[in-house]
């Protein structure tokens, strides 16, 4: 358990920002007590300072997870997001994507969102941006990729994608063992 | 009968002042007789220990000498230049060793690296059979130096060197670099058995260190600048060279970078703040979106726009690209204007 390098904190912000843009800074910035950012194993945990303390007491082998685990840096150093960050990312996202409980399921099965199973969007949502996924009833259900900006939405066909899929709950029963 | 009577008597006295050889013991003691030694199990008689200790010990010491002695009578003796000689049996007492145990030698950094690995030191032959020489050579020694004479009388200078190289002078140097760098290890085996600290050899040659070793030169000498080699250019996927005692070696990198956990949270935000700046400040979509609804809105105000036509509005001036000029020195008092136009 280490503190993120210069190169991998740059990296891991950046793909946060993508996000929650600047609502990352209340995510170090606690009022309640003092948070922080661990890695351990290529993965990066949010933790508090209090479990962090308790879990220095441990090694490596014997600790398997700690806090909450927001994703982990691949071979060649980039980031991937994992749905157990979801908890931080739903409520500080800027940009969201409410879906019809039509696709619900397909998106759950880690399908894209097409024009049909669209919902609702937030205005002015550029094309690229890192999105949360909700339910119509704001229950969040994973986040994605736009590949449409809120404009071109309006334009598009029924059965074009509009936001990629990038994690989503369903994962927590399809990929119980990969997720820590 | 006074006679005899005497005789007796003075043989009673004579026995009282030789005392017996035959003793009696609760336990039996132990004789080793290799070692000339007794050992006496029995208790001490604490009240006679008690009224004369010399007397007691000195009689003690006599009757367990006496069984010692009764010991070696009874091995086989024969007579050697007018002396009675016994022959003692092998001992049979451990005595305790007066030394300490011997030290099992350090291994040599061979030595570990072989176990550790599982290699077995092989048996070479003495001689093998050389096809080009077409004789049995030996493996080692002064013979097989002489073989190898024999058989390097031309040596190839390979096409990537320089055509007049001495090549005999080159396989010279390797060899001896061989040596020194074996003679290196050596040293330094000794030293590590004696515990001793010795300074850094550094590596010998390009041509016989090792890629470790060769990987740490690199490092070294890319850190070796006026600014600890923070400006030096990376190779793509180039690493640091690492281990134990490397980061000594390369200057102004000896103190380990140590972040203090309250600065932590304001590098941190710091770092996002950076990322945030660098997004560019005007939503260039969001512009041009904006800029074509409002487009579309005058549109939709005003569907019918005049073209404009005709000619240009009358007070429209000509400018030439010229800059004007003044009346070069001439003045020209009818023509009007005061001189060189002002801008």
């Amino acid at each position: 358990m280490r503190r993120l390098s210069d190169e991998q904190t740059k990296i891991f912000f950046e793909k946060l920002t993508k996000y929650i843009g600047t609502n990352v800074k209340l995510l170090l910035d606690r009022p309640d007590g003092a948070y922080c950012f661990r890695e351990m194993k290529r993965r990066v945990y949010y933790l508090s300072e209090r479990i962090l303390k308790l879990s220095e007491n441990l090694n490596e082998e014997q600790l398997v997870s700690v806090g909450t685990c927001f994703g982990k840096f691949t071979k060649t150093n980039k980031f991937l997001l994992q749905i157990t960050a979801l908890t931080y990312l739903a409520p500080y996202a800027q940009y969201k994507v409410w879906i019809k409980p039509s696709a619900e399921q397909q998106f759950l099965y880690g399908n894209h969102i097409n024009k049909a199973g669209l919902g609702r969007i937030t205005e002015n949502t550029p094309q690229h941006q890192g999105v949360v996924v909700l339910s119509m009833s704001d229950v969040p259900l994973g986040f994605g990729v736009t590949s449409k900006s809120t404009a071109d939405c309006k334009l598009a066909d029924p059965l074009v994608t509009v936001c990629f899929h990038q994690a989503d709950i369903g994962e927590y029963v399809r990929s119980e063992d990969t997720l820590i | 009968m006074d006679i005899v009577k005497e005789v007796l008597a003075k043989q009673a006295k004579d026995l009282e002042k030789y005392k017996t050889i035959n003793v009696e013991k609760h336990e039996e003691v132990k004789v080793d007789l290799g070692h000339l030694m007794i050992s006496d199990p029995n208790n001490f008689d604490e009240n006679a220990l008690r009224d004369n200790v010399e007397q007691y010990l000195l009689n003690l010491t006599r009757e367990n000498v006496q069984l010692l002695v009764n010991g070696i009578w009874e091995l086989q003796t024969e007579r050697l230049d007018e002396h009675i000689v016994a022959k003692l049996p092998k001992a049979s007492f451990a005595l305790p060793r007066a030394r300490k145990l011997p030290q099992p030698k350090v291994p040599t950094k061979w030595e570990q690296f072989a176990k550790a690995k599982g290699i077995k030191k092989r048996q070479k032959d003495k001689k093998v059979w050389d096809e080009e020489l077409g004789k049995w050579v030996a493996t080692y020694g002064f013979q097989r130096f002489k073989a190898e004479k024999e058989k390097d009388w031309v040596l190839e200078v390979p096409q990537n060197l320089d055509p007049m190289t001495d090549m005999f002078q080159k396989k010279k140097d390797l060899k001896s670099e061989r040596v020194a760098k074996n003679e290196i290890a050596r040293m330094k085996n000794i030293a590590r058995a004696q515990k001793v600290q010795v300074p850094r050899a550094g590596f010998v040659s390009e041509e016989s260190a090792s890629a470790k070793d060769l990987h740490v030169a690199a490092t070294i000498a890319k850190s070796s600048t006026a600014s600890v080699g923070k400006f030096q250019e990376k190779l793509p996927k180039e690493k640091d060279a690492r281990g134990i005692g490397v980061r000594e070696l390369i200057p102004g990198s000896k103190r380990k970078r140590t972040i203090d956990p309250s600065q932590e949270k304001s590098q941190q935000i710091e770092v996002v703040q950076r990322i945030l700046n660098k997004r560019p400040k005007i939503d260039v979509d969001k512009a041009v979106q904006i800029q074509k609804r409002e487009a579309r809105e005058e549109r939709e105000k005003n569907p019918i726009e005049k073209k404009r036509t005709g000619s240009k509005s009358k007070h429209a001036k000509k400018f030439s690209s010229k800059k004007p000029k003044g009346a070069m020195g001439n003045r020209k008092p009818k023509k009007g204007g005061a001189g060189r136009k002002r801008r």
